[in-house]
Parts: C-alpha cells; sequence; structure tokens
C-alpha cells in the first residue's frame, strides 16, 4: 500500500518522450506536454508569501551591519582621515580605510587581467561615490553615524563630466594618460564611399541616448561571514560563481574556501555579474571583528556606483536606393564607461554591422574616460542605443524613398551574420516572421490608414511606430552543469549553479525535468545558486541562462531515464532496446507482461536514488543563433503640453521555443516597459557647471515607469521557431532582445504622431514642448 | 492545537477572527482617511525626543502585541525587519520612493521606511504575514501567484500590500483605479501589466467570485 503512495509522485501516466542512446543526441520535442504552457511558478508561493529570504532579508546571531563613506566628489585626493572620533561612537566595532593595514587590499575595475590596478580605498578618487572608509557597527543606524563623523581632508580636483568634452584641449585628465581608453575602434566591410556614390538617397543624423541607471529593487549587497578560514557569502548577484572567483582571487583564498549563496535576489539587470567593493569590504569587516557583516547599500550609493548604461553619442550616415536597397552604413559613436575601463561604447554598433542586409559598413567607437561611476552590463549592452540610431534611420529612409517602414525592413533581412568572419549562417532568423505577423497582429497598415484619414489636426495627435532587433548572443554556450537525483518513491531533486533572477530559471528548468520525466512540477525540488552545494555555471545574464541550461537540464533527465531502463532490462531479464516507458513503468515492446513500475526498479530501492549528470554541449560549429524582435506602438502627443501617452504596445519575438508561456509573456512586457522609461524619462544627470555630481540619485527625480506609464494594451506575440539546431530545447534567449528596440519604436511612433524626429533620450515634455514650439514657428 | 489566528486582537483583551479583524481594517481605514491624523502622535507627549534615546513601545503587528525596547529614530521598517524577523516587507530606498516597504497601518497602505516604529504604536499594522491564514494565500497573493505578477519578487510584498489597501476601500475597482492606486509601488522588472490583472483578479477572489 505504502508503495501505490509513493508511486502517485512519479508519473503522471502519459507517455514519456523517446529516450535517445546513450551517446545520441535527444531529438527535439515534437509535441510538449507542460514546456510552453502557462503554469505559475515553481517558486511563485515563496516570491509572494515572503517567505522567500532574499540577501537583505539575511539575519544572523551577533550580526553587525556595514556602512561606506563615499567620497562626495567627482574627483578629489584624500590628504587626510581623522577617525579617532568615528571609531570610539556607541556600537562601532571596526573601521577601516586606506590608514588601516585591513584596508590595503587590491582592486580592479576593469575585472580580473585588468591593467588598472587600483585599490579598495584608493585615495584618488575618480568618481563621485567611490570608496574611502567604512565602519562595522551594532545597528546601521550607528553604522552611518559613525561613518558621517569621519573627517576627511579632500584636495579636490578638477572635473571632467561630460563625455562630449573629455578629449577637448585642457579638459581635465581622468588618467595620467588621457582620456581615451584607446584607439578608436573601427570595424569595416565593402566600401563605403561606393556605396553612397550608388545610393538615390542619402540621410545623415546625429543621436543620442541618455545614461541609464540600473536600479534594480533590491540593493546591491551581501551578508559575510567567515567560520575559522572559511568564508560564507550571501550576496544579491546573478552569478555565485563569478562572485566565488573575484572574492578568493582578490582575498588570496582558495576556491573551496569560499561559499557564495544568491538564492533569491531582487534584480539586477546586468549591474549584478560581479561582486562591487562592497562585497570585499563586507568580508574584511567580518573578518576583522569575528562576527558576520550585512552591508546593504544604500539607494544612493546605487545610483552612483554599481553601474549604468552609457551615453551615446552616435552619428549614422545611411545610403539607399529608391528600391529599398541599403547601400551604405557609416556609423560613429562616443562613449564613456566612466571613470574607469567599463565598456563605454561595447556593442553600441552592432545593430548598424548585422541587423539589415547591407554590403558596404564602416563604424567607429571612442571609449573616453569621464569622473562618473564605472559603468556595468545593462539588458542587451550598447543595443537599445544604437538601435535608437538605427531604427530612427530606417524610418527616416522609409519616409525619404516613400515606402512603409515595415516593409523597408523586409527588404534588408539577412539570412547569415554580415559582421562575423566567415558570414556565418543563423542557425534561425525569425525577423520576416516578426515583421510580418507582428505589422498582421498589431493592425499596422490600418492604424496608419486610420490616422491618415482622421488628419491627425488637433492639440492630440496620434501615430504608431515600430522598430526591430536582434542580440547578438543568447544562444547559450557550454559550461554548465546539473544533477538530477531521482528518489526511490519517483520525486526528483535538480540541482543547478544558476540564479534565477526573476526570468522564471526555476521554472524553466523544473519544466524540462517534468517533460523529459513525466513526474509532476510538484515532486521536483530545486537547489541553485550555491557554490557550496550546487554545480557550476556561469551567471545569468547575456540571455543565455535558458539556452545554456535547459539542455544540461534535458541531458541530465535524459541520463537518468537510461540508467532506469538499464537497471529495468536486468530486473525483467530483456533486452533493454526493446524497453519504453509506459506510465509510471517500464514495459516490454516485445511482451508487455515483461512490466516494471520505475518505483520498484531493483536499482533505484537498493541505492536509494539514480543520479543523472547533464553537461552542456557545443553550439553547432559555423553558425550563430540570435534571437530577433519587432515592436510595434501607438502613442498619443498632446501638443499643449508636450505630453506622450503610449495606448498600446506589440511585441513580437523570436526566441527560439517559448519554454514557459507565462513567464515568456512577462519578460516581454517587462522589457517593453524598462524601454519604455529608455525612451521617456530615464537620465543620469550630472552637474557639469559647478560640481561634476549626480543630481537625480534618487526615484524621485530619476523616473523609471510607474504603473500609470506603461500601456493598457500589451501583446505577446511569440514567433516560435523551434532552434533544432542551436540546441536540445530549442530556445534562445528573451530577456535582452525585449528592451531592444522599445525606444526607436516610440520615438518613431511620436514622429507619426507630430512630423518631429526627437534624436535624443529622454523624450519627456519639456524637450518636446520646446520641439514643438519650434515647430509652430517654423511653421 | 491552538489556532494562531485566534490571538489576534484588535485592543487589550479582545480576541476575534482574521475575517472580522481585516473589516474592522477596513472601517479603520475610512476613519483615518476622514480625520486624516495619526491616532497614535495625538497621544504622545510633546517633550522632544533625542533620536537615539531609548523608547519602550507596544505595537500591534498583525493581530499580535509586541512590545519592545527601540531606538526613537528607528523606523517601522527597521524594527519589523531586523528585530521581529517580518522580511516580508522589503527595503528599497528608505526615503519613501519605491514601496517596497508598503504595510498596512490602520488598513491604509503606507510606507514603512518612512515611518517611525515609535509614532506607529496605537495602530494596527499588518504585513504581507498577516495576509496569510496559516500557510494558505490571501486572495490578492492567490491572483498574484496565478497570473505571474511578478518577476524577480522583491517589490511583490508591496505591491500585494497596496492592492490588499486598495480592495478595502474599494472592492470593485476598474483597472485605472488600479494603476493609480499602485503607482507609488516600482517594479523595475516593469511587471505592471500583469500586476493590474492580478489585482482585478484579487478583487474577483475577495468577492467569492
Amino acid at each position: 500500500m505504502a508503495d501505490q503512495e509513493k508511486d502517485l509522485y512519479y508519473v503522471e501516466g502519459i507517455p514519456i518522450p523517446e529516450t535517445p542512446l546513450p551517446g545520441e543526441r535527444p531529438k527535439p520535442w515534437k509535441a510538449t506536454r507542460i514546456i510552453g504552457k502557462a503554469v505559475p511558478r515553481v517558486d511563485a508561493y515563496e516570491r509572494v508569501s515572503g517567505s522567500a529570504v532574499y540577501t537583505a532579508d539575511i539575519v544572523l546571531p551577533n550580526m553587525l551591519y556595514g556602512a561606506i563613506l563615499r567620497c562626495p566628489h567627482a574627483n578629489a585626493r584624500v590628504k587626510k582621515i581623522d577617525s579617532g572620533r568615528a571609531k570610539k561612537m556607541p556600537g562601532v566595532h571596526a573601521l577601516i580605510s586606506s590608514d588601516t593595514p585591513e584596508g590595503d587590499v587590491p582592486w580592479t575595475y576593469g575585472g580580473r587581467g585588468s591593467k588598472f590596478k587600483t585599490k579598495i580605498f584608493d585615495p584618488l578618487c575618480r568618481f563621485e561615490g567611490e570608496t574611502v572608509a567604512a565602519v562595522a557597527a551594532k545597528t546601521p543606524y550607528q553604522a552611518w553615524d559613525a561613518v558621517r563623523a569621519i573627517n576627511v581632508d579632500y584636495e579636490v580636483l578638477p572635473f571632467v563630466s561630460d563625455e562630449r568634452s573629455a578629449l577637448n584641449k585642457g579638459a581635465p585628465a581622468v588618467h595620467k594618460k588621457g582620456n581615451r581608453l584607446m584607439r578608436p575602434q573601427v570595424y569595416k566591410r565593402g566600401d563605403v564611399a561606393q556605396g553612397f556614390a550608388d545610393a538615390d538617397v542619402v540621410l545623415e543624423q546625429n543621436y543620442r541616448t541618455e545614461c541609464e541607471v540600473h536600479t534594480p529593487m533590491e540593493p546591491h549587497g551581501c551578508v559575510a561571514n567567515w567560520e575559522g578560514d572559511h568564508l560564507t557569502i550571501w550576496e544579491s548577484t546573478q552569478g555565485v560563481y563569478r562572485v566565488q572567483s573575484s572574492v578568493a582571487d582578490i582575498l588570496g583564498l582558495p576556491l573551496s574556501k569560499v561559499r557564495v549563496i544568491g538564492h533569491y535576489m531582487g534584480g539586477a539587470f546586468g549591474s549584478k555579474l560581479q561582486p562591487g567593493k562592497y562585497t570585499i569590504i563586507a568580508a574584511i569587516l567580518a573578518r576583522i571583528t569575528g562576527r558576520p557583516v550585512k552591508m546593504i547599500l544604500s539607494r544612493e550609493e546605487t545610483y552612483l556606483a554599481t553601474g549604468n548604461r552609457p551615453p551615446a553619442n552616435m552619428t549614422l550616415k545611411a545610403g539607399i536606393k529608391k528600391d529599398g536597397t541599403l547601400t551604405a552604413l557609416d556609423f560613429t559613436c562616443v562613449g564613456t564607461g566612466g571613470a574607469y575601463p567599463a565598456g563605454g561604447t561595447s556593442g553600441v554598433d552592432w545593430q548598424v554591422r548585422d541587423l539589415y542586409t547591407c554590403p558596404n559598413v564602416r563604424t567607429t567607437s571612442t571609449d573616453v574616460y569621464i569622473n562618473a561611476g564605472p559603468a556595468r552590463p545593462f539588458r542587451a549592452p550598447g543595443h537599445p542605443q544604437g538601435s535608437w540610431a538605427l531604427e530612427h534611420m530606417m524610418d527616416a529612409l522609409a519616409k525619404a524613398i516613400n515606402t512603409d517602414p515595415v516593409d523597408l525592413r523586409l527588404k534588408n533581412i539577412p539570412l547569415y551574420s554580415q559582421a562575423r568572419d566567415g558570414q556565418p549562417p543563423y542557425t534561425t532568423t525569425g525577423l520576416k516572421a516578426c515583421l510580418e505577423e507582428g505589422a498582421r497582429a498589431f493592425g499596422w497598415k490600418k492604424a496608419r490608414e486610420r490616422i491618415a484619414k482622421a488628419g491627425n489636426e488637433g492639440p492630440l495627435r496620434r501615430g504608431v511606430g515600430m522598430a526591430s532587433g536582434l542580440w547578438r548572443a543568447g544562444g547559450g554556450r557550454p559550461p554548465s552543469t546539473i544533477i538530477l537525483k531521482l528518489f526511490s518513491d519517483g520525486s526528483v531533486n535538480l540541482n543547478m549553479g544558476a540564479s534565477d533572477i526573476g526570468t522564471g530559471t526555476k521554472t524553466v528548468m523544473a519544466l524540462v525535468v517534468a517533460e523529459e520525466l513525466g513526474v509532476k512540477l510538484e515532486a521536483i525540488h530545486i537547489e541553485h545558486a550555491d557554490t557550496g552545494t550546487t554545480q557550476y555555471a556561469t551567471s545569468s545574464g547575456g540571455s543565455k541562462t535558458v539556452p545554456t541550461e535547459s539542455p544540461a537540464v534535458r541531458a541530465a533527465a535524459v541520463s537518468v531515464k537510461q540508467q532506469l531502463l538499464e537497471i529495468a532490462a536486468g530486473d525483467l531479464k530483456v533486452d533493454q532496446a526493446t524497453l519504453s516507458f509506459e506510465g509510471g513503468s517500464i514495459v516490454s515492446r516485445n511482451d508487455p507482461s515483461k512490466k516494471v513500475r520505475i518505483t520498484k526498479l531493483s536499482g533505484l530501492r537498493k541505492r536509494g536514488v539514480v543520479v543523472g549528470i547533464g553537461y552542456r554541449g557545443p553550439n553547432p560549429e559555423g553558425k550563430v543563433t540570435n534571437p530577433f524582435a519587432t515592436q510595434f506602438c501607438e502613442v498619443e502627443v498632446d501638443t499643449r503640453t508636450g505630453e506622450v501617452r503610449i495606448l498600446r504596445f506589440l511585441g513580437a519575438h523570436d526566441s527560439g521555443r517559448v519554454m514557459s508561456r507565462l513567464t515568456y509573456d512577462n519578460q516581454v512586457f517587462g522589457g517593453i516597459t524598462m524601454g519604455i522609461g529608455f525612451a521617456l524619462t530615464e537620465a543620469r544627470i550630472l552637474d557639469g557647471n559647478h560640481t561634476g555630481k549626480m543630481v537625480n540619485r534618487n526615484w524621485y527625480d530619476y523616473k523609471i515607469p510607474t504603473a500609470l506609464d506603461v500601456p493598457e494594451s500589451m501583446v505577446s506575440l511569440p514567433i516560435e521557431i523551434n532552434d533544432t539546431e542551436a540546441n536540445t530545447t530549442g530556445a534562445k534567449g528573451l530577456g535582452e532582445p525585449v528592451t531592444i528596440p522599445t525606444a526607436a519604436a516610440v520615438a518613431n511612433a511620436i514622429y507619426h504622431a507630430t512630423g518631429i524626429r526627437v534624436t535624443t533620450t529622454p523624450i519627456n515634455p519639456v524637450q518636446l514642448c520646446r520641439l514643438l514650439a519650434e515647430q509652430r514657428k517654423e511653421g | 492545537m491552538k489556532n494562531h489566528r485566534e490571538e489576534k486582537e484588535t485592543g487589550p483583551g479582545k480576541r476575534i477572527t482574521r475575517r472580522r479583524f481585516l473589516k474592522t481594517v477596513g472601517s479603520g481605514a475610512a476613519v483615518a482617511a476622514t480625520s486624516g491624523a495619526l491616532s497614535g502622535l495625538t497621544t504622545a507627549k510633546a517633550e522632544p525626543i533625542r533620536p537615539e534615546e531609548i523608547v519602550r513601545v507596544n505595537l500591534l503587528i498583525n493581530g499580535l502585541r509586541h512590545r519592545l525596547v527601540v531606538e526613537a529614530r528607528w523606523s517601522l521598517l527597521y524594527v519589523l525587519r531586523e528585530k521581529l524577523g517580518l522580511t516580508a516587507t522589503k527595503v528599497g530606498c528608505e526615503r519613501g520612493e519605491c514601496g517596497a516597504c508598503t504595510v498596512l497601518i490602520d488598513g491604509m497602505p503606507r510606507y514603512a521606511c518612512i515611518t517611525l516604529a515609535v509614532e506607529s504604536e496605537g495602530m494596527e499594522i499588518v504585513t504581507l504575514e498577516g495576509l496569510m491564514d496559516g500557510e494558505q494565500l490571501g486572495p490578492v497573493q492567490r491572483a498574484f501567484l496565478e497570473h505571474d505578477a511578478f518577476q524577480c519578487g522583491y517589490c511583490t510584498p508591496g505591491q500585494i500590500m497596496s492592492a490588499e489597501g486598495l480592495l478595502h476601500s474599494n472592492p470593485a475597482p476598474n483597472p485605472d483605479e488600479i494603476r493609480r492606486a499602485m503607482s507609488g509601488n516600482l517594479c523595475r522588472c516593469g511587471t505592471y501589466a500583469h500586476i493590474t490583472t492580478a489585482v482585478v483578479r484579487a478583487a474577483k477572489l475577495r468577492r467569492g467570485k
């Protein structure tokens, strides 16, 4: 009887997908039973009940609280630190700075191997928010009291806060060798001059996108605790193994002595791929005090010192024939990763290089230093910026040759990656389908006819816009190791190192297990994101987590099934090749009387568990896997106030197989929402005239979208092309492509509504009112 | 086994069930809205208190009384999270901007980060933990779960508390009313579309539909 109850856990009486022979690559799923369905997340209960423990929620016995004193100047040298009073304040257990031996620890902003060796507390503070000293105290209030009581004598130095003037003669030098990181990076194919000569129409335009700040809801931070020589860090991170290697490297510890845990984390968008100085500082304070130290940054600190999407100053010159053939694209970009090397122009030119067929392309990227916080990767680094320029331009070109913007893009769809060596083909490209099916679902032609017919005269003007994009990664890659443990009652433990940063990684992987093994979701438990107990995984970023981890999970599940078949062959004394799964049993196809329930298999009962290990295999050679996207929107512009209301949005996305419909749609809407902020409200403002300081370091002054800023109608239209060549689950990345074309689509809709091309973000009422007034004057 | 909710009370010695408790909170919201005053402050003495001064407070949280010794400057958020372990209420900005710390105080959604523990005395505080019926999710929580109305989940407790507060005062809000009521709760993952759908659903669940 007890056995029957246990049997309940196993299969739901449905056929389990065919099991490949050992060493064979699993065939693509045909009809899926649970993959792609809209099921609630496996960790939804934890997230809505408040029982999910985030890093900021950790409270340990005897825990102290850390706080960091940060440089209040854009550029300054620390001359003297007087911490006498602070050290003696109530509750203070430790204080470190460049003056204390414990504070003398190396740091590099450019990552491991970077030439830029600096220190955790470097007397030369090249940006506002650089670390100067840190305190551990009994309460955060006391820690901040002590931080405020530290007296620092700064030599305030001249600063440069605008990348556009950083290369001017006489501009203050951020580093000794000047403000240029390296020579401009140039990419070339074909003959651009010839391409322009061949064009019927040539347009040239300057564009700018402002610096955007990640501001995830959970501030950056960690809790550090030593047990002897073993350090445990709970970090709000996208990748526990990445944090582990950095911390071990900096503190000179063996990897085995650093355990990093990051189960739940409250958002990141690229800004938590790496540990921060705060992580190291917390570890040092914990070591000195012999107590756990919690270091959660204030919101202001996250604005100043935990990364951003760099501003981009772009020029794009484009040549086109009357029939819509692109003949040449010439693109330049000046950007800045702040005060240290941080990819100030990274990825910005990729849309221009690779999205549309064009034989003659040149891009020139110049990365400079300014006195501002270093950039960190931000959701599709560089791509929304480049999209802003290219998709604006495509819209203008369509107008110039009197064709529909959708049709112009359809005319220029490449089937291979032009920008890569050897021009490898894409495993799949759904760009054409995104454009065609997206336009149909949105009612693109009809909307344009409707608006043209209405005349668009009054103060409220309607417009529709669209833009496309691709993400230059998103195919996933090795390494990844997954361990799947099947218990004797048929329930499963899935062990993976990857973080679920809110995209639904855990849910997708549980669905893969359920699909392959026929196990109920409730019988799957997931352990993840812990270097002490879970397997190696790269950070969850780059829209690669699903295409990286899901094939490894599938491989582990297949391994479990193969072992079960092997055991069954022994138990039933038949050839393994004649066996198949049927409900919760394994049956011989030759003799249906040869049948054994999985939970009764001798090997499973003896060992207690069957363990399957899955590895992520290599990607196909000579091919590229990228996700593609097209988004459409309708806006209403109030020409009296300059306010823009976004009425509806549609995202048509080719990200391969849809693994989990609810989280898929959620990503699409989330990416669009973030893109709306990028287009309409978000901009880091540095006080260039007087102090170089950031003036909008909080959510009042730096405005991100609220519930009132998203359209009432949002549609997610998956262009589902199972990419069977890319990997064994057929999925491509989604998290980043969903925000790439959004801002440009909004700008194009505003142009359609008003006839004004707003080429710099954010399109706020201040800017739009000015442009509308100019338009009226020019009349 | 003693039922946890039986310990809930609205005043000294007054035990009520969870359902009645929520009703009481609902009417409390109306009183607070009309009087516009913080009832706790009216009883406080006018003597100034130094920020780091130790004060005794008696807080009513999720129907349970907590007698605590706090510094006068401690926020309700800090006391909930770091002293009482009620970490569903999240810390996002500590400046009253993001709503991650939203709790119900006398039925009204309020930011716990800019509410002092001492000023919360004498009021009924409900956190996300207080919406649970033992292990069972409340209707708003269930709706958020069904509609995937979150991604990272960090703002979610605050969103749910705002929705709960809204549904106390307006049991059947339309999407526009929902967006307005929820606009004090930021979600950087951008899940507003699903949140609005979830609140519509939650309203129906609460009405037993």
